[in-house]
């Protein structure tokens, strides 16, 4: 039988460090729904959804029963739409937009992701279409998460997407300023973007992945703390060894959980995400767990020196403990959705330019940071470039995702709620990137020896 | 999919953990509602923990008499009663965790 003090510590995690399975995704592909007309295109779209996943949520509450373990959501993520909507007449692909946030209210989940293009070398007609539709998709619907890939070590840094992006993410602010602007939380600029990431609002379902799959994202953050707490003082090989330990342990639940869900729902298994995901509840935050380390507030000399290490050891703790390991890895440093990355924005200690070097190190990139609302599109482009350019020359994933709510200042707060959390108004740089961003072109792929 | 239809061998095991203020009879109590489920105990372990009453049982739920849910319920609605937590969990995801 299992040991006791095992299980106790078991059920302490669940209920006092909040483990919790983040995210069960399904991944469908909408290949088959292609249409000349792009309304017999929706109604194809969500049947095809509907039908494959109309038993993901209960079939999840179900394993949370048995197994005794929250998977706080559930989630689909499609085929990029520019892909479906090439075969469309219509320019227009709001429809598709709509047609997803409907299927997603039929099957109960709480996002569905894909509205997506891939244009890291270059913007099909297609890719066009969707990323003009983006703000007037973001705001006509609630669930639809956008993503848009710009460059890649590969082919290097699309500069025109990256020009156009930055008109789109103030376009889909304004639309949405209503509501705090949280259309931009719903829309993500990648670079190297992963093809069966569970994660929103970046997922979507690769052209390389089955016809269905389900993939799993784990989380906590509160239990890689509390293991830090009995390491007070101890060299940072044992934390790193602790870490590992965690993640193991951590990830362990998530491939069962995957497994469960894949059998149950005869989909194929894809992947579980190895990441370390912060809620806005206390004691659910990256940021605390490296101010655990030793550092007075998150955002301080040594911060990127630790999430290098935190980052890498819950790696190298979750990949022996999962069959198949992918999608973005590593530990998330959403500002607003985490309680101690807020905290170190507002005191000030935490900024963008810190952040940028963080995401140097971690997975993923500048997430959730809200910028003052009169931020030019040309400044968002650059910010984009920036990050794109730490992506592609690192050969890892790095992303955007930038809430420019109209009307907001520094010191302000967007309180979106729920897992968005909210998010302080951080400072830009007030020096123009106009001219640079206004070239457009392509930045060159990188060389790939000579490293230094 | 009903509970009963799956694939995990004869024997479905799971851990019932229960926490709380000790008194009289918690065992008995929990036992008598574990027949009613007909559920078999395969194992009991028992101490005080920082001053509460702490007890991990290993049962059998293979030959329940309600599916997973309903038996969780139950159980549930029992601690609430006796002012205790009692959870019912399949043992994999102990075993996933502490075993490799």
């Amino acid at each position: 039988m299992i040991n006791q003090k095992d299980i106790l510590s078991t059920i302490q995690m669940i209920e006092q460090q909040h483990l919790d399975i983040r995210t069960v995704t399904m991944g469908i592909s909408l290949l088959s729904c292609c249409d000349e007309d792009i309304n017999s295109a929706c109604s194809k779209i969500y049947d095809k959804i509907c039908r494959y996943a109309e038993h993901l949520v209960p079939v999840c509450e179900e394993i949370e029963i048995e197994l005794g373990i929250p998977i706080v959501n559930k989630r689909i993520s499609v085929t990029p739409a520019a892909l479906v909507g090439a075969a469309c007449k219509s320019t227009d692909y709001t429809p598709i937009a709509k047609a997803l946030d409907e299927a997603a209210r039929t099957c109960g989940v709480n996002f569905i992701g894909g509205f997506s293009a891939l244009v890291q070398k270059g913007m099909t007609e297609a890719d066009q279409n969707l990323i003009r539709s983006i703000p007037e998709a973001l705001s006509s619907t609630q669930l639809v998460c956008s993503s848009v890939n710009v460059g890649s070590t590969r082919s290097g840094i699309n500069m025109d997407a990256v020009r156009l992006m930055g008109q789109v993410i103030k376009e889909t602010a304004w639309k949405t300023r209503e509501q705090d602007g949280i259309g931009c939380a719903k829309l993500v600029v990648f670079c190297n973007a992963v093809e069966d990431n569970p994660f929103m609002a970046g997922a979507f379902h690769g052209t390389g992945e089955p016809e269905k799959v389900i993939n799993v994202g784990v989380s906590g953050p509160g239990v890689v703390h509390n293991a830090l707490k009995e390491l007070k003082g101890a060299p940072l090989d044992e934390v790193a060894e602790t870490i590992k330990k965690t993640a193991f342990r951590v990830t362990r639940v998530g491939q069962l959980v995957a497994q469960e869900a894949s059998a149950r729902l005869n989909t194929p298994f894809g992947i579980v995400d190895l990441s370390l995901a912060p809620t806005p509840a206390i004691g659910d935050s990256v940021a605390r767990i490296l101010e655990e380390m030793g550092l007075q507030v998150c955002g301080t000399h040594g911060t990127t020196a630790a999430l290098a290490l935190l980052n890498d050891a819950v790696k190298k703790g979750g990949v022996m403990a999962s069959s198949s390991v992918g999608g973005l890895s590593g530990a998330f440093i959403p500002v607003s959705e985490d309680e101690g990355m807020i905290a170190a924005a507002r005191s000030g200690t935490l900024c963008i330019d810190k952040l940028e070097a963080m995401t140097c190190v971690c997975s993923v990139g500048l997430d959730m940071i809200a910028v003052p609302g009169d931020t030019p599109a040309e400044t968002i482009s650059a910010i984009i470039a920036d990050e794109a350019a730490v992506g592609m020359v690192n050969n890892k994933t790095t992303a955007v995702r930038i809430l420019p709510t109209p009307g907001t200042a520094v010191g302000d707060t967007i309180r979106m709620g729920g897992l968005l959390g909210d998010a302080p108004v951080m400072d830009v740089h007030k020096e123009s990137s106009a001219e640079f961003i206004a070239r457009g072109g392509r930045i060159p792929a990188p060389m790939h020896s000579l490293k230094n | 999919m009903a509970k009963n239809e799956r694939q995990w061998g004869k024997q479905m095991n799971a851990i019932i953990t229960v926490v709380g203020k000790d008194r009289v009879g918690i065992i008995a109590a929990i036992c008598v509602k574990l027949a009613e489920y007909q559920i078999n105990v395969l194992d009991i372990s028992q101490t005080i923990l920082q001053g509460s009453f702490t007890m991990v049982m290993a049962v059998d739920i293979s030959g329940a008499s309600l599916p997973f849910a309903q038996v969780s319920e139950g159980l549930q609605e029992l601690g609430k009663e006796m002012e205790l937590s009692i959870h019912i969990q399949r043992e994999e995801i102990f075993d996933a965790m502490h075993n490799i």
